[in-house]
């Protein structure tokens, strides 16, 4: 893999500020675009633009056909079926459509929602709310001491959904979503993986489970477009969650039917533009291919975590064996904003704050961590940068 | 932004804020928060015959936050409260004498509207006013 060619596929990457060139380390937040990506959006709006699914116009027929050729890009790279992948804004709102269809109609009073301490607000927040409305409980999964879900955590009876963080975007930590899937399937639960930290590292290969869950923006794709990938005959008993065009059958005075998967949970017009968008990131990853992209992400990481076990007062959060090139850490005597803050006067983009996870927070007993996140287009040079600017900072608020 | 941020002015008050504590017999407390960065702060004030005698604070934020409340608590202490009223986002960047960048903007004012809040709400009139 040539990380300098490749480098030249983002136009962003060229950009300079307080003159060094920049650094993007937020890649867990978002990613960067390649040309292609751009151009593809911008083609779809100069030559293929109409309504899809509408009319028989020519142009509908091509846009309609780009649109479902985006489907089909997206179910292969999940090794699924095109009618069981359903297009969203991203993760979250794939995470509320179960919780509200699937939740809503099934949860009842005194069953349990299982998620866990490591969860992004996006999966937490949505499952509090629809136990709380249906009367059942919401269980943690505990973090043990070195980042990873606690083994010996046992699923209640009467645990109805296990819903949780394949990767964790604090920690980085791996789940093993085999066997956790395996677990919760023993007490007859929903299993819903939250896949935005981890899709965009090729890691899918996870549908044992009822639901996965992902965001096209941190896998290279347009902001608006993520997916919500059902396994078809839960899809098929899950009622809608939005209603309106394009999500019907057949609508009388009396009552309407559903239409067919996935048309039934996509309501109203698309965002077909950033789903093609999608699939052409899609394609571009896997040109460069994933298992190329993990072994440089590996290094990356191995590099960031000894330079910064060099940097005195410096505390890295989680230690986990399986892990995507996530680095979370706090310096002694300095606020995470102030950290932040003197990375980017040398360019260097990272997250400050709590990171959508504020259960995960209070476990490690911190109000916020740096986080560096990298991904395929990221360098050495960039790990060497970032720890030369946290040594700075530790100068400056020793 | 540049490291213009971080002067020897604003490191000294982050490290040793001045009005650093509670007040057990405040008149008014105000409690607030800046949930993108879990800043925290909680002012305590002392008013006697329209003026504020005694202001403390307490939480935690950071460098920028910390030296804003330090400075300011300085600023206001002995402030009659239509005085108060009138301090203004300008005065406390004034105070700080760094340029802010637009993603701190919120760190700078949090004291100024716990500060302005606790005096509206002594006086129990309604704050209507944007910080950052």
């Amino acid at each position: 893999m040539d990380v300098d060619a490749l480098r030249m596929d983002f136009p962003v990457l060229r950009r300079t500020f307080n003159g060094k060139p920049l650094a993007y380390l937020d890649n867990a937040a978002s990613t960067q675009k390649p040309e292609s990506v751009i151009q593809a959006v911008s083609d779809f709006y100069s030559a293929s633009y109409s309504n899809v699914h509408r009319s028989v116009s020519s142009l509908s027929m091509e846009a309609t056909q780009l649109f479902e050729a985006a489907r089909e890009k997206v179910a292969s790279f999940l090794k699924a079926k095109a009618e069981e992948v359903i297009f969203t804004r991203n993760a979250t709102e794939s995470l509320n459509l179960v919780a509200q269809a699937w939740g809503r109609h099934n949860l009842r009073k005194g069953d349990v929602v299982v998620v866990t301490e490591m969860d992004h607000h996006s999966n937490l927040v949505p499952w509090q709310q629809v136990a709380r409305e249906a009367g059942a409980k919401l269980e943690f999964v505990p973090v043990t001491d070195q980042g990873e879900l606690d083994d010996s955590f046992e699923f209640p009876e009467a645990t109805r959904v296990f819903s949780f963080a394949q990767v964790s975007n604090v920690l980085g930590t791996v789940n093993d979503v085999k066997a956790w899937t395996k677990k919760a399937r023993k007490q007859g639960a929903l299993v819903v993986v939250d896949g935005a930290a981890g899709a965009p590292h090729g890691l899918v290969d996870v549908f044992d489970a009822d639901f996965y869950a992902f965001s096209g923006h941190k896998m290279c794709g347009p902001m608006g477009a993520g997916v919500l990938w059902g396994k078809k005959s839960v899809l098929e008993e899950m009622p809608p969650f939005l209603f309106g065009g394009s999500m019907i059958s057949k609508v009388k005075k009396e009552g309407t039917t559903w239409a067919e998967l996935p048309a039934k949970f996509e309501a109203g017009t698309p965002n077909a533009a950033d789903a093609i968008g999608l699939s052409r990131a899609v394609d571009y990853l896997q040109r460069v291919g994933f298992s190329s992209i993990q072994k440089h992400e590996e290094k990356l990481l191995k590099t960031t975590l000894d330079l910064l076990s060099d940097v005195p007062g410096v505390t890295v959060y989680g230690s986990a064996k399986a892990r995507t090139p996530i680095v979370s850490f706090n310096l002694a005597g300095a606020h995470t904003h102030d950290v932040g803050s003197i990375l980017d006067a040398n360019a260097i983009a990272v997250r400050s704050g709590n990171h959508c996870a504020q259960v995960l927070m209070d476990r490690l007993n911190i109000a916020g961590a740096t986080r560096a996140s990298f991904y395929l287009y990221n360098t050495e040079d960039e790990c060497h940068r970032l720890a030369d600017a946290v040594k700075q900072a530790q100068m400056v608020f020793a | 932004m540049s490291l213009e941020m971080y002067r020897e002015q604003i490191l000294e008050h982050y490290k040793h804020p001045h009005n650093k504590g509670r007040l057990s017999d405040a008149d008014t407390s105000v409690k607030d928060a800046n949930p993108l960065c879990a800043d925290e702060i909680e002012v305590f004030l002392k008013i006697s015959n329209n003026k504020i005698q005694d202001v403390k604070f307490d939480g935690i934020g950071c460098a920028i936050s910390t030296a804003a409340t330090s400075l300011l608590t300085d600023h206001v202490k002995g402030m009659s409260l239509d005085d108060v009223k009138k301090v203004s986002r300008d005065d406390v960047f004034k105070l700080l004498g760094v340029p802010v960048s637009p993603a701190r903007t919120k760190c700078a004012l949090l004291s100024l509207k716990a500060i302005k809040s606790a005096t509206y709400k002594y006086l129990g009139e309604k704050l209507d006013e944007k910080f950052g």
